[in-house]
């Protein structure tokens, strides 16, 4: 059956081509298609794609997302410090400008991949898919993707992580999981971050900021952590190593998309 | 922000289109559109003329249905509407709920106009 001559018109499509169905021709010509497909599907496919790589690998592949300054470079190096070495990890760095953070993990014997974005205000799967190619995914247990920091954009671009991370630092307030309700539902993990502030700070209750996760009906386990101080990075690790493993029991389970709106 | 970017990444979805069927222009295009899909209306509606010059779907009418957010109670089944920042059962308020719908970012219809009617082609695979 071909697609020009009308032979593959049977009685089960035939209404799609007839009186007002999706594909009927006008007498002006004109042509309604309806497509029902993700307005960001040629993102999606390439995330779908690196999520292959990663799978394949048995890579772990976690989305780092916050605000700028919320103390995702420093949690990396932390956590770099923290393992000693017993897992191999690789970093991505998207940042509009600079190679700053790339240069701080390779100052910590880690590779580290640069992307600058420009002007772009989050990383798409496309650049990740560019990053990819220049890690030698079989000698490493976990690739973090640091994405640019912003509580907005990279809520909406799926890039084939397993995991969703995304930090809070106290400083900017217990309600910001309600003000950023796309970002936070699409959380696998909340952090609090620079917890040897809130003391300081004096009015972020982590209570406040884990009930406004529930209100968006979100389940996700919160840490509490500083990687200044080191309260809490055990924690952290802990969830890291679970993940790890559950990465290398079942890589179907352990991948998947956002919770939110890229998992269509 | 990202809306231009979600707007070239929808003009390269329906200059595929247009191509496929030999289409010489697109003159409307319908989305639907959640409020947690993180895609702003106004600024995609702005964003996109800019995306649109030059291409097939220059001088195209975007349309945009607004889809309301609804979730179900995985505590008493129920189906109720919510607000973008407070998903829970409205019926028990419970906030272990599934969301039904208001995430959605998607490309429904194209209407575009085809060259004379014997180069047109119908693709039921795309639509069924």
């Amino acid at each position: 059956m071909c697609d020009t001559c009308g032979c593959n018109v049977t009685p089960a499509n035939a209404h799609l081509v007839t009186g007002n169905g999706a594909l009927a021709h006008t007498a002006s010509g004109s042509e309604s298609v309806e497509v029902l497909q993700g307005l960001l599907d040629a993102n999606d496919r390439t995330a779908a794609h690196n999520r292959e790589h990663f799978q394949r690998h048995r890579v772990l592949a976690i989305n780092l997302m916050s605000s700028p300054g919320a103390g995702k470079t420093s949690l990396l190096e932390a956590t770099i410090d923290a393992f000693g070495g017993s897992f191999s990890l690789a970093v991505i760095e998207g940042d509009l400008e600079t190679e700053n953070d790339a240069i701080r993990i390779r100052q910590k014997g880690v590779p580290a991949i640069q992307i600058n974005t420009g002007s772009a205000c989050h990383l798409d799967a496309h650049m990740v898919h560019h990053a990819l190619h220049e890690l030698p995914l079989s000698d490493i247990d976990v690739v973090f993707i640091e994405n640019v920091g912003n509580l907005v954009c990279p809520a909406s671009f799926d890039l084939g992580q397993s995991r969703n991370v995304t930090l809070l630092s106290c400083t900017e307030g217990d309600d910001k999981p309600a003000k950023y309700p796309v970002m936070f539902r699409a959380a696998d993990l909340m952090l609090i971050s620079k917890a040897d502030l809130i003391e300081v700070i004096g009015d972020f209750e982590p209570h406040r900021a884990i009930a406004c996760l529930r209100q968006l009906a979100n389940p996700a386990e919160v840490i509490t952590l500083s990687s200044r101080s080191g309260s809490g990075m055990q924690a952290w690790c802990d969830w890291l190593r679970g993940e790890i493993a559950k990465c290398r029991e079942s890589m179907q389970g352990a991948a998947r998309g956002y919770a939110g709106v890229v998992q269509r | 922000m990202h809306e231009l970017a979600v707007c070239q990444a929808l003009i390269g979805e329906v200059s595929a289109l247009a191509a496929a069927r030999r289409a010489n222009s697109i003159t409307d295009i319908h989305v639907n559109i959640g409020p947690l899909s993180g895609v702003e209306w106004p600024l995609l509606q702005r964003a996109f003329p800019l995306a649109a010059a030059g291409t097939v779907a220059d001088g195209a009418k975007l349309h945009l249905r607004k889809t309301p957010i609804r979730v179900r109670c995985s505590i008493c089944d129920a189906e109720t509407e919510a607000e973008v920042n407070k998903l829970v059962c409205g019926h028990c308020g419970e906030w272990r709920t599934r969301l039904v719908s208001g995430d959605e970012l998607v490309l429904r219809t194209v209407e575009m106009q085809s060259g004379p009617r014997s180069e047109s082609c119908v693709t039921l695979a795309d639509a069924t």
